[in-house]
């Protein structure tokens, strides 16, 4: 778990939620899905407003203005957080208490964006999210945001269809959740490497194969019906 | 507890918990009919999160699968967020923010709303007396070219020509205001967080720049055209950057003099508290535009009562902030 970019958001029911945040790459990506997504919009616009002369340039400034400070304060408020570009990465904007990004937050954050676009490229942004613990830029630090993978659903919960085996040896409670980890993801490995993982535990348990192991991690969440 | 026991147990619970998270996540106009009512699920809400907890905290000491474990956690989660949410109410509060919390924090950080103010009205007074004395002056601050098209602008002999605008550029120049003006505005803040550096630059330059140009064009004569265009909206628009430039210097101060807090703590109780500045200055630098393009360009009125108007903005100004919001804050 040390290598994990999990962050621990403590409650007042006295849980830790954690959450994945997201680092450079996925952010930039967003970003720049964001940019294209701007550019072309104004592009588009911009020919239709030609057509109306003065007012159609002041409607178009307007617009610039609206799209370049407050896109993406609207769409973190009004859509749980994530612009298209960081819906499209699967990721998005929270307070660091874990609540919903407001307006104070989204506000400074993106005010403050153009500090993190200094002196060009995004530099000061890129080297703040390198160098803080929770990857957060200079707009960030000062909102108190985060950005974090937002929920995937969770692919294969139930361990494949082997009839339960009892596990004779004594194991601790961390050998046993990995048992049932690799139970859970057995069906997304492909036949060799299941087999490779499952035969590090063979001088733990006598002769054990990819089946057993799954065997033995349906036992253990309590499957009882022995065949 | 046997895994298997555990979640059939609860599954219902968890499967109810999500029908309500979804049902708090759709906005109301959207609501289906599956979905209970919301008076119902506020009241039941905050037990059946605390028992998701509870189940999470077990999950996790029994070592239950990593599956499990992550569904529990992204139910406490998304309950989380709904149970401590805060809803900021910008838009029904507005009225309530301008009658009182806009002019109360600007007194309240009243010091560094005069830092600012002298740091943009001192350079302009410097640089207004250097133009006087030595004309030359303003060369070391404007192009050649920009300074005749600044004179062309103002130039009491074009007025026939240039002066007169159809409501259509009126609107274009709307749109520029707005976008150019609350642009510098917002970075003048932003400039704050590099240790003050970026708002001082922001404040003296444009303080510069605003005493040599005016006093240039006082100086070549334009007084019948520049000063009335400028009245009316000068009170909004001057306010407003000194406004911004003086967020910007707290946010500087709290990277500078962080206290007892760590940096990033103080920059960001500093941000917080000079929130509705910005959002005051936002909304001055709005009606800055709307002035500068629909009442400074007309020309039917007399100068005098330009004049009149804009030294009665600037009393209006005066009033506002000294006057307003003092019972409650």
């Amino acid at each position: 778990m040390l290598l994990d970019t999990a962050y621990n958001i403590g409650t007042p029911e006295g849980v830790e939620l954690r959450l994945p945040v997201a680092g450079l790459a996925p952010r930039s990506l967003a970003w720049l899905i964001d940019a294209l997504i701007k550019f072309l919009s104004l592009t588009v616009l911009s020919i239709i407003l030609e057509l109306l002369g003065d007012l159609g340039t002041g409607i178009y400034l307007l617009l610039i203005f609206g799209l370049l400070w407050f896109y993406n304060v609207l769409f973190e408020i009004f859509n749980h957080g994530a612009t298209p570009g960081k819906r499209a990465l699967g990721i998005r904007v929270m307070n660091a208490n874990g609540t919903p990004v407001g307006w104070s937050g989204s506000l400074l954050r993106n005010l403050i964006r153009v500090v993190d676009a200094l002196p060009g490229c995004y530099a000061f942004g890129c080297i703040a999210v390198l160098l803080s613990r929770q990857f957060q830029r200079l707009g960030d630090l000062a909102a108190g945001t985060i950005v974090v993978y937002a929920p995937r659903q969770t692919v294969g919960s139930k361990p494949g269809d082997v009839p339960p085996v009892p596990l004779k040896a004594h194991l601790s409670l961390d050998e046993q959740q990995a048992i049932v980890s690799f139970g859970e993801r057995a069906n997304f490995l492909n036949a060799e490497r299941a087999e490779e993982l499952a035969a590090i535990l063979d001088p733990m348990l006598d002769g054990v194969d990819r089946n057993a192991l799954v065997g033995h991690a349906n036992w253990l969440i309590g499957e009882r019906k022995l065949p | 507890m046997r895994q298997e026991a555990f979640e059939s147990r609860h599954a219902a619970t968890w499967a109810t918990f999500e029908t309500w998270i979804d049902a708090l996540s759709t906005p109301r106009f959207a609501q289906r009919s599956e979905h209970e009512s919301r008076e119902t699920i506020s009241k039941n809400f905050p037990a059946m999160y605390r028992q998701v907890c509870h189940h999470l905290a077990l999950a996790r000491t029994r070592r239950y699968s990593i599956a499990l474990q992550q569904r529990l956690n992204q139910l406490a989660l998304d309950g989380h967020q709904h149970m401590y949410r805060t809803r900021t109410p910008f838009l029904t509060s507005i009225g309530l923010f301008l009658a009182r919390d806009f002019p109360a924090t600007f007194r309240k950080e009243w010091r560094f709303m005069l830092a600012s103010t002298l740091l943009f009205y001192l350079p302009a007074l410097v640089m207004a007396l250097a133009v006087v004395l030595l004309p030359e002056t303003i060369y070391s601050l404007l192009d050649p070219g920009s300074v005749s098209r600044m004179e062309e602008m103002y130039d009491p002999a074009n007025e026939a020509i240039g002066r007169e605008r159809g409501s259509d550029s009126d609107f274009q120049m709307f749109g520029f205001y707005i976008y150019n003006n609350i642009s510098i505005g917002f970075r003048t803040f932003a400039g704050g967080l590099l240790f003050g550096l970026g708002s001082l630059f922001f404040l003296i330059f444009n303080g510069l720049y605003f005493g040599a140009v005016s006093t240039h064009l006082t100086v070549a004569g334009f007084t019948e055209t520049f000063w009335p265009f400028v009245s009316g909206h000068s009170s909004f628009e001057l306010t407003a950057i000194t406004i911004f430039g003086g967020v910007g210097l707290m946010l500087g101060y709290g990277a500078l003099a962080p206290g007892r807090m760590t940096r990033w703590q103080s920059i960001r109780s500093r941000a917080q508290s000079g929130l509705p500045l910005i959002y005051g200055g936002t909304l001055m630098l709005v009606a800055a535009a709307f002035v500068e393009a629909f009442w400074s360009s007309t020309v039917w009125p007399p100068a005098s009562f330009k004049y009149s108007v804009g030294a009665f903005l600037w009393v209006l100004h005066g009033l506002y902030f000294f006057l307003l919001g003092r019972n409650e804050s």
